[in-house]
């Protein structure tokens, strides 16, 4: 493997924690539920995978937990976004102090523990020795599994009548509760399937790319998916791009660490990177004026 | 049959508003309670003990004082921008910047020693300020979302300051540590005997927060921001310049914060450490939902959720508990508080054999 492609694959794989719950989160999002929660849906999903492991020995079990750990944990933010009609921005704020909170509470005794298993890698033969390209083909199957997933998710959305069901209650929703669509059930399905996107990129986090539990993992990655998918302009292939970048930016922090830059001032790239993304992204959607749905954040009650 | 309905509350008493707010914290009590008993801890000793070490000693209730400071003066300044709905988050790294600009002024200047401590206020004051005008700039003029960049610039904010702890303004006589050197005696707020209590800092707290309040139910600014805060279309159409309250709203913030953070190390540390702040910025959102976004009723609101974090540090040891119960009981009381601010706006019918029940 050429320099260039293990590059591009370190990019990846800090990416991928990024990409799944950017994904999650931009269904979420064009069903009209903006998910301020995904920090602490990542770190509950982040401590149920590593637990999980630790408790079974098997990462695939980890994985699937840290999927319904997420689910069941926006489930809160559903409820009192959904159905009870709160304000969704306090509501996501609670949820991250709650799932940050609860993690350290819990997570408190496996600090320190050491992995009994971790991800798998599958080098795909001959693909990966292509220049650059190889880059995408050596990963553990979860790599492999958000790539094909952003492509389906991207067909669903904008090619299915699933996909006009939920870009209709995110900009319209009366017209999809005239049309006899079940809006409420339809969002509790997309903030679900966000929370066990969220769930998943956390525990990609324990279990893969630093295979340790310890208080505020996450570091922020939440908060950066939630600006991806703004950037991304709520489309899942344009997340594939923007959280690759992201992972880029991550990994050129260790390449510039050579030339006696403070690593601390380093650290505040992706940071800077976030608020510049979220800026672009921001004017994109003022100048197309598309993108962003139109009932986002705004709760959904039949008047009667 | 039993039926329930749901209809729109048209007259909300203050009082029950007021009620509501008393539940929902009643209600995390007893939700963490059970996670206490869930470890295996008594709820009631637990509670009990951490009431008497909060407010039961004058040790206890000087360390409250202490907390609250911070947490006041954050907790009064989000206040007022919640009303106006800009969702500073940034509180934490506002306060941190303050801290760091004090610390500047009292380390690094060359100030009369006399004017050192007015210098510092100001100084944290317009740190904390003009790193919320970054994110409220942004919002202004390209309409970013304000909860994501405040966010980011607490990340920002921590890195920089390990930066200037590890670099520039470690502290020649500190061995390594990450440490500034001490303040000089002229630059440390004096306090109240006995206490750590810094009494700059509480007086220019309570004097701010009664400002704060009249500004809010006196002035016409007040009024505009309330109107921004509830309908921000109604207020440009009736020729309110929505950008000039935002930028307002998150000046006050994020000074606020700065003030916090001056205090902390002129009052409380005598130097800039690595956590100043051991999430003040980020605990302060509770209060300020918690007294009704209103900074009279947020103080109070901090008093008492300085007293849960001083109580819960003192049975940290004895009760072998984590203090990350006390994020978990904050994000509960966030949770309960937004979700049952539908019973302000909606009222519930139940209907049951002719009999009908309100709530």
């Amino acid at each position: 493997m050429d320099i260039a492609a293990s590059i591009l694959a370190e990019a990846i794989r800090s990416g991928t924690p990024l990409l799944l719950a950017t994904l999650g989160e931009i269904y979420c999002e064009r069903s009209g539920v903006l998910n301020l929660g995904l920090e602490g849906v990542m770190t509950i999903g982040a401590l149920a995978g590593f637990v999980a492991t630790l408790a079974t020995g098997s990462v695939w079990i980890g994985v699937f937990s840290a999927m319904i750990a997420g689910g069941l944990f926006s489930l809160i933010h559903a409820f009192t976004s959904i159905s009870l009609g709160a304000n969704q921005t306090v509501s996501g704020l609670a949820l991250t102090m709650l799932g940050t909170g609860v993690s350290s509470l819990i997570g408190g005794k496996y600090v320190g523990q050491p992995l009994p298993e971790r991800l798998q890698i599958f080098q795909i033969p001959v693909l990966s020795e292509i220049p650059l390209a190889g880059g995408f083909f050596v990963h553990d199957p979860i790599v492999y599994f958000s790539i094909v997933l952003s492509i389906m998710m991207w067909f669903i959305l904008f090619k299915t009548r699933i996909g006009i069901i939920i870009r209709t209650i995110g900009e319209k929703p009366e017209a999809a509760d005239a049309a006899g669509v079940n809006v409420h059930l339809v969002r509790y399905l997309c903030v679900l399937s966000g929370g066990f996107l969220g769930g998943l990129g956390g525990a990609y986090v324990t279990l893969f790319y630093t295979p340790f539990w310890k208080e505020g993992i996450i570091r922020g990655r939440g908060w950066i998916a939630l600006s991806l998918t703004i950037f991304s302009l709520w489309n899942p292939l344009g997340s594939i791009i923007g959280a690759y970048l992201f992972g880029g930016v991550e990994v050129l922090q260790f390449y510039l660490q050579e030339y006696r830059v403070p690593a601390s001032l380093l650290r505040t790239l992706p940071y800077f990177t976030t608020i510049l993304v979220l800026t672009t992204g921001s004017i994109g959607f003022m100048r197309k004026r598309l993108g962003a749905p139109a009932a986002l954040g705004k709760p959904y009650r039949r008047e009667s | 049959m039993m039926q329930i309905r749901v209809e729109k509350r048209i007259v909300v008493s203050k009082g029950f508003n007021a009620s509501i707010r008393i539940f929902t914290l009643l209600l995390s009590l007893v939700l963490v309670g059970i996670l206490f008993a869930i470890y295996g801890i008594n709820p009631l000793e637990a509670y009990a003990r951490i009431f008497m070490n909060a407010f039961g000693s004058e040790f206890g209730l000087s360390e409250t004082i202490v907390k609250m400071l911070p947490i006041g003066l954050c907790a009064t300044g989000l206040a007022i921008a919640y009303k106006a709905r800009v969702l500073n988050i940034g509180a934490e790294g506002q306060l941190i910047l303050g801290a760091m600009a004090a610390t500047w002024i009292a380390l690094y200047s060359n100030i009369p020693s006399s004017l050192v401590g007015a210098v510092m206020l100001l100084a944290g004051f317009a740190a904390g300020a003009l790193w919320a005008a970054i994110p409220a700039v942004l919002k202004i003029k390209l309409n970013v979302n304000e909860v994501i960049t405040t966010l980011m610039m607490n990340y920002i904010s921590l890195e920089l300051l390990d930066y200037v702890l590890t670099g520039p303004w470690k502290g020649p006589s500190q061995r390594g540590f990450p440490l500034t050197d001490p303040f000089p005696s002229y630059a440390r707020f004096p306090l109240i005997g006995g206490t750590r209590i810094h009494y700059y800092t509480l007086i220019l707290l309570l004097v701010l927060a009664i400002i704060l309040y009249v500004f809010m139910s006196r002035t016409r600014i007040g009024y505009e921001i309330k109107i921004v805060g509830s309908n921000p279309e109604a207020a440009r159409y009736a020729g309110i310049n929505v950008s000039k309250n935002i930028l307002t709203v998150m000046l006050i913030s994020g000074g606020l914060a700065g003030i916090a953070g001056v205090g902390e190390v002129a009052g409380v540390q005598g130097r800039l450490i690595e956590n100043i702040s051991p999430g003040y910025g980020y605990t302060a959102i509770i209060p300020a939902w918690l007294g009704g976004l209103n900074p009279l009723a947020a103080l109070l609101a901090s008093f008492f959720i300085s007293g849960l974090m001083v109580g819960s540090d003192s049975v940290q040891v004895s009760l072998r508990l984590r203090a990350s119960f006390v994020d978990v009981f904050n994000g509960m009381i966030l949770l309960f508080f937004i979700g049952s601010e539908i019973l302000t706006r909606y009222r519930i019918l139940i209907e049951a054999r002719g009999r009908k029940i309100w709530i």
